[in-house]
């Protein structure tokens, strides 16, 4: 059994126990995906699953068979940032940057699902097509992810400035 | 981890015949289960992988819907006509975790998640009759501002978390169930168990059973439903209180309406004694007060919980009143 992580063909470790997050970190010594609380809760360790934000420290590897892996690695391409990790650096996105992979990660996902229209808490009229792309709309969609420096407004600037045409 | 066997069924078929014996637990998005086995809080021998089995959400001919087992609660909460006929359900969806945990949470799973608090988690230090049976309640004496006031017992005051469950409860979703022995159905409001002696006995699910679909029912006043949830933050917590309705309202009286509780009890607590007290009366403030009076009289508090009786009692009214608009 394979998976595919950043372009490249793995094979899946025999022992179901490992999560997503430790074959990341420990088999594949991909170390930018980081573990936080490894229960759910921060959203360090979030990574894309064939597109999609999840959570790799919840996720068995056994599980992501076939399945294609996108880490805050396979972002850039020979030494050229992502245009959102290089946005987190101009707005001051972070300050230890232990949460900043998965909030890169987490906000890449994010703007998939506002593309499809995937509605929020925060929708007004659900059968509305569009949904908004604002300030309190990011705030929501991020809320998965905490920063304890408290950098989140950062953040939501950095998102902001990346994904606001993107996005509608 | 304590070491167990994996295996990917491709059909419930499959998975029926991979489960075997009582030791095997079947694996969704793992959201709730892979934390706990993590703790050796659940010990499966074996994983049986069920997420490659149905995710479809397909409408009936009578109006209906019905989810797939391994939908995801992403693909629920965003589907066209989840948000047009029941939006009180993709509402609810939309309230409930993270998106990261909506994108990987399947509608079988999402229904099974464990009834929890945070003495059941504390395997290390407290006493919790459902991981121990027999061991005695620390949440009781405890720190229990986030527990039930509703259908609780001198063993468990835990509270059920799930948001999707509420919105499933007011709308009469049924729950279907296939076995060894054969397929049955269960409404929602009938598949979780009140604590009483046993709160290590959380549904009415028997052994080796696999939820295989959700059924939502043809309910046209749903088109006039909402779902809210009261909570310490603004996002990503779970509810003090929350609240699922659907009324129609016709010249000023209740002509129908559904009502279901999450942060409240064991369960998703339908209510039903408000239901009936509501039908035929005028839609007004007084009427929506007196009916959420008579759902909360049996509301037995804690130490640190008295407050969700009255904030039940003010967000059912409040929901209820939103609803009615300028019929109200």
């Amino acid at each position: 059994m394979t998976m595919t992580v950043n372009g490249n063909t793995v094979s899946i470790p025999n022992d179901p126990r490992v999560s997503l997050l430790d074959f990341l970190r420990e088999h594949l010594h991909l170390s930018g995906t980081k573990k936080g609380c490894n229960q759910g809760a921060c959203g360090a360790c979030t990574v894309l699953v064939d597109g999609q934000r999840v959570l790799s420290c919840l996720t068995l590897a056994v599980q992501c068979s076939e399945r294609d892996i996108t880490t805050i690695e396979g972002l850039s391409s020979d030494g050229v940032l992502h245009p959102l990790q290089q946005a987190f650096i101009e707005h001051d996105g972070f300050q230890c940057g232990y949460c900043t992979p998965g909030q890169i990660c987490s906000a890449i996902g994010m703007l998939e699902e506002m593309r499809r229209g995937v509605p929020s808490q925060l929708t007004g009229d659900l059968c509305a097509e569009v949904v908004a792309f604002d300030r309190d709309e990011v705030r929501e969609r991020m809320s998965g992810n905490l920063c304890r420096c408290g950098a989140h407004n950062g953040i939501v600037d950095a998102i902001e400035d990346v994904f606001r045409e993107a996005a509608e | 981890m304590i070491p167990f066997s994996y295996a990917r069924a491709n059909d419930a078929a499959a998975a029926l015949q991979f489960f075997a014996n009582g030791a095997a637990k079947y694996l969704g998005g793992g959201t709730n289960l892979v934390d706990l086995m993590r703790e050796t809080i659940e010990r499966p021998a074996r994983l049986i992988d069920v997420t490659s089995l149905s995710d479809s959400i397909e409408e009936t001919a009578d109006g209906g819907i019905v989810i797939g087992g391994a939908a995801r609660n992403t693909a629920i909460a965003e589907h066209r006509l989840i948000r047009t006929r029941f939006p009180l359900l993709s509402r609810a969806i939309v309230a409930g975790a993270s998106p990261q945990i909506r994108n990987m949470a399947t509608t079988a799973g999402n229904v099974l998640q464990r009834t929890r608090c945070a003495y059941f988690y504390d395997n290390d230090a407290a006493r919790c009759n459902k991981r121990e049976p027999g061991q005695g309640c620390d949440a009781i004496e405890g720190f229990n501002r986030y527990h039930a006031i509703l259908g609780a017992s001198s063993a468990c005051i835990a509270t059920h978390p799930s948001d999707m469950c509420v919105a499933l409860a007011a709308l009469d979703a049924v729950v279907y169930l296939q076995g060894t022995e054969g397929k049955r159905t269960v409404p929602l409001s009938d598949f979780h168990r009140l604590p009483g002696d046993r709160p290590d006995i959380e549904t009415v699910m028997r052994p080796g059973e696999l939820i295989t679909a959700v059924e939502l029912p043809p309910k046209p006043m749903a088109v006039n439903s909402t779902y809210r949830k009261v909570r310490d933050r603004a996002s990503y917590a779970f509810a003090l209180v929350s609240v699922a309705a659907a009324i129609k309202i016709e010249a000023g009286v209740v002509g129908d309406v559904r009502i279901a509780l999450g942060g409240v009890a064991h369960k998703p607590w339908r209510a039903m004694k408000a239901e009936a007290a509501l039908r035929g009366q005028p839609a007004t403030d007084v009427s929506f007060r007196a009916a959420a009076e008579l759902e909360l009289a049996d509301a037995k508090a804690q130490a640190h919980n008295a407050f969700k009786v009255e904030l039940a009692k003010r967000t059912i009214a409040a929901v209820l009143t939103d609803l009615s608009g300028d019929a109200a």
